[in-house]
């Protein structure tokens, strides 16, 4: 038996080197494995979203914007190539501190995500501890750039922000179709972007001095499986408007209980919150996802590298649709690769220094530059109000982006409007 | 006070309405975890998760076959009858009369292992039925009632119909029932307990079967479901009374009309304070639940 082993060149001695070997490498720390891994990128990205669990198809939807950055930046003649590294958050703040963790201990030199405030900010501690940069995607809690953080650049809205910017379009909006609601319902997810925003809007509305009275303002979790309750209560306000600040899954179970409760105000306009646009509610909610309005910033159609993104995304996935969640996460990774095509160091105080001196006119969503203010924060972001249409996201307003006229009043949920 | 009263009182009606539809389906849930208590005294932290995996079966009906979830309820059921007994035979029945806490962590070890089975085959995302009747609803009077809530309370009251009728009208759901009162007695009437304890797992996990296959109308599945419905289970059963099959279905009942009317009454993100407030309640001033007996 073991002269045959022999003849085929393994020993008893051998086998145990390879597997010791072997083993070696499996348990080898994950940073070094990484560093083995790979050498022929010019920067390794960490980027943290919710893959996984109550948020993993918005996560999921980001993630693809991820996967796209080399490929558009190849078509754009940007000479950098990125070490995308996954790192999945399970829609929890505490999974985001701890993934924050292994991404930099796996040598990750910029860290982007994480989609969700609460998760968000778990992430910033890390990084501000360890002094490596972190390029938010989508958050909106105002206190991601008021906290001091010197390690953090966020190139999308605060809650403030989005709804300054979106209150002004619903002006647009009443303007431009002549009907304007007398009262409005806040409906709300409690989470840490929820309660942001629930905070801002009835202040913010007041200042902008809005046509409408907010009569009720109902929050609920963002995990419920049932917004039953909340529906009957919305209703029986008699709001006109309804103001929903959601995520994907309630966002279809909120239409679902209105369509079911036959409750049928003037529209649903949502105040910068994900959820209505979203591919998943389009199919999902069929003719019933018609006519709703997110007031929220948006891709621009007219942009050269909005159309290179569009055309990967098209030969890429065979399902979705090109979104904001994609185009801030693709912005991400673009703030992360010109810091890194200025800076010419992986060091976390050189590419920080690069990144507050950003400023890229050719880019995917609407508004101007990308540039961070002193607290990190881009205040050149400008919100589209975009109504869901033949169940198609399509600009209506402002006029220089639109591409369709606005519809409001929304039809009834039997109207054959709807199809 | 409201502005409009009318406009509240039948929003407060829609709501307990509302609360009762869902309540059944919650009681048919809690039912099968009553049932496997009161008979074999194991508490099946596992509860949850055989819903979840209910609920996956009837949407792999659904998607693969096109059947609507009442339809597939049967052979959700069947199926989950079939797991919860070899579950029984093989891994359960070795740890009856054994400390609870080693039975604690083996169900526990089960639940673990189903809710990973899930995410391994299904993955993390949430998956739904997008049946015809879907966004239907019936008028009755002011009240606006949803049509799949009326159907699935139908199903899970025709389904505790049926369990009540094996109970008391069959020989082995008299058997199980005799078990239940007098393991001892029922040994030496020559029962075979053991064979009647993994039916009576069966049973247990056909119900939650049945009801996970019902609650898909209602919510969307993912894995990370199951722990709340295993939570929701046992307040409902310690409200009704754990052991009681009446106390299962009036907790489901009592559940679901207090979360549905403290979402009217109070912010709707309170509506799980209000449930677990009542469980405290009852625990003060009726810890054996309102429909059982003192022991």
């Amino acid at each position: 038996m073991s002269n045959t082993i022999r003849r085929a060149g393994l020993t008893r001695r051998t086998l145990a080197t390879g597997a010791a070997a072997g083993a070696a490498l499996l348990g080898a720390p994950l940073p070094l494995r990484h560093a083995l891994a790979q050498d022929k990128f010019d920067l390794r990205v960490a980027v943290l979203l919710p893959l996984s669990g109550v948020q993993a198809q918005i996560g999921q939807a980001c993630m693809r914007g991820a996967e796209l950055a080399n490929d558009v930046f190849a078509d754009m003649k940007i000479p950098a190539k990125l070490d995308i590294m996954r790192y999945d958050t399970e829609s929890s703040a505490d999974v985001a501190r701890t993934q924050a963790e292994k991404a930099i201990a796996s040598g990750a030199h910029i860290l982007t995500g994480a989609f969700d405030s609460g998760h968000t900010m778990a992430v910033a501690q890390v990084t501000e501890q360890r002094t490596v940069p972190l390029v938010v995607n989508i958050a909106a809690t105002p206190q991601l750039t008021e906290s001091g953080f010197k390690y953090l650049v966020r190139n999308f809205p605060t809650a403030p922000m989005l709804v300054t910017g979106a209150l002004t379009l619903q002006k647009d909006l009443f303007a431009a179709t002549g009907k304007t609601p007398k009262t409005a319902v806040l409906m709300s997810v409690n989470d840490t972007f929820g309660e942001a925003m629930m905070k801002a809007i009835p202040g913010l509305a007041k200042k902008l001095e809005m046509p409408y009275e907010i009569v009720e303002v109902i929050s609920y979790d963002p995990r419920a499986k049932d917004l039953s309750a909340e529906v009957a209560k919305a209703k029986a306000t008699k709001a006109e408007l309804v103001m929903p600040v959601s995520r994907l899954n309630d966002a279809k179970l909120l239409i679902q209980e209105m369509v079911k409760q036959q409750y049928e105000p003037m529209g649903i306009v949502n105040p910068g919150a994900p959820g209505l646009y979203e591919y998943d509610f389009l199919k999902t909610m069929g003719k019933y996802a018609n006519f709703h309005v997110s007031n929220v910033p948006w891709l621009n159609p007219k942009s050269p590298m909005t159309q290179a993104l569009e055309k990967r995304f098209a030969a890429k996935y065979k399902d979705g649709h090109l979104d904001i969640n994609v185009g801030f996460t693709f912005e991400a990774l673009l703030v992360a690769a010109d810091a890194w095509l200025r800076a010419k160091s992986h060091a976390g105080t050189a590419l920080m220094e690069a990144l507050r001196r950003t400023d890229i006119k050719e880019h995917v969503t609407t508004g101007g530059p990308i540039q961070f203010d002193s607290k990190g924060q881009n205040v050149n972001i400008r919100a589209a109000a975009v109504q869901n249409l033949k169940n198609k996201p399509t600009v209506v307003l402002p006029p220089e982006f639109a591409i369709a006229k606005p519809v409001f009043p929304m039809p009834g949920w039997r109207s054959k409007e709807r199809g | 006070m409201p502005d409009d009263p009318g406009q509240f009182v039948v929003t407060l009606l829609q709501a307990i309405v509302m609360g009762l539809l869902t309540g059944m389906v919650y009681g048919l849930m809690a039912l099968g975890l009553s049932v496997i208590f009161g008979v074999m005294r194991v508490v099946n932290f596992a509860h949850g998760e055989m819903m979840v995996v209910g609920m996956y079966l009837a949407w792999l009906a659904f998607d693969r076959l096109g059947l609507d979830p009442i339809v597939s309820l049967p052979a959700v059921a069947a199926s989950l009858f079939v797991f919860g007994y070899a579950l029984q035979r093989t891994v359960i029945n070795p740890f009856i009369g054994l400390p609870e806490h080693m039975q604690f962590m083996l169900l526990l070890a089960v639940a673990i292992l189903l809710v990973n089975a899930c995410l391994a085959i299904a993955g993390p995302d949430t998956h739904g039925v997008q049946v015809d009747y879907m966004f239907d609803s019936f008028n009755v009077g002011p009240l606006i009632l949803d049509a799949v809530r009326v159907y699935a309370a139908i199903a899970a009251l025709v389904v505790a119909g049926l369990l009540w009728l094996f109970f008391t009208r069959t020989r082995p759901g008299k058997a199980i029932r005799a078990a239940a009162d007098n393991h001892v007695g029922a040994l030496v009437v020559g029962l075979d307990v053991k064979q009647l304890y993994a039916m009576t797992f069966g049973i247990g996990a056909a119900c939650v079967g049945a009801s996970g296959a019902l609650m898909l109308l209602i919510v969307q599945v993912h894995p990370f479901l199951a722990i709340d419905y295993t939570l929701l289970a046992f307040v409902i059963v310690i409200v009704g009374g754990l052991g009681s099959m009446s106390g299962a279905l009036a907790g489901g009942l009592l559940i679901g009309v207090s979360e549905a009317v403290a979402g009217v009454l109070l912010q709707p993100s309170l509506k799980s304070v209000f449930s677990f407030g009542l469980l405290i309640i009852v625990l003060l001033l009726r810890p054996q639940g309102l429909l059982a007996r003192r022991a």
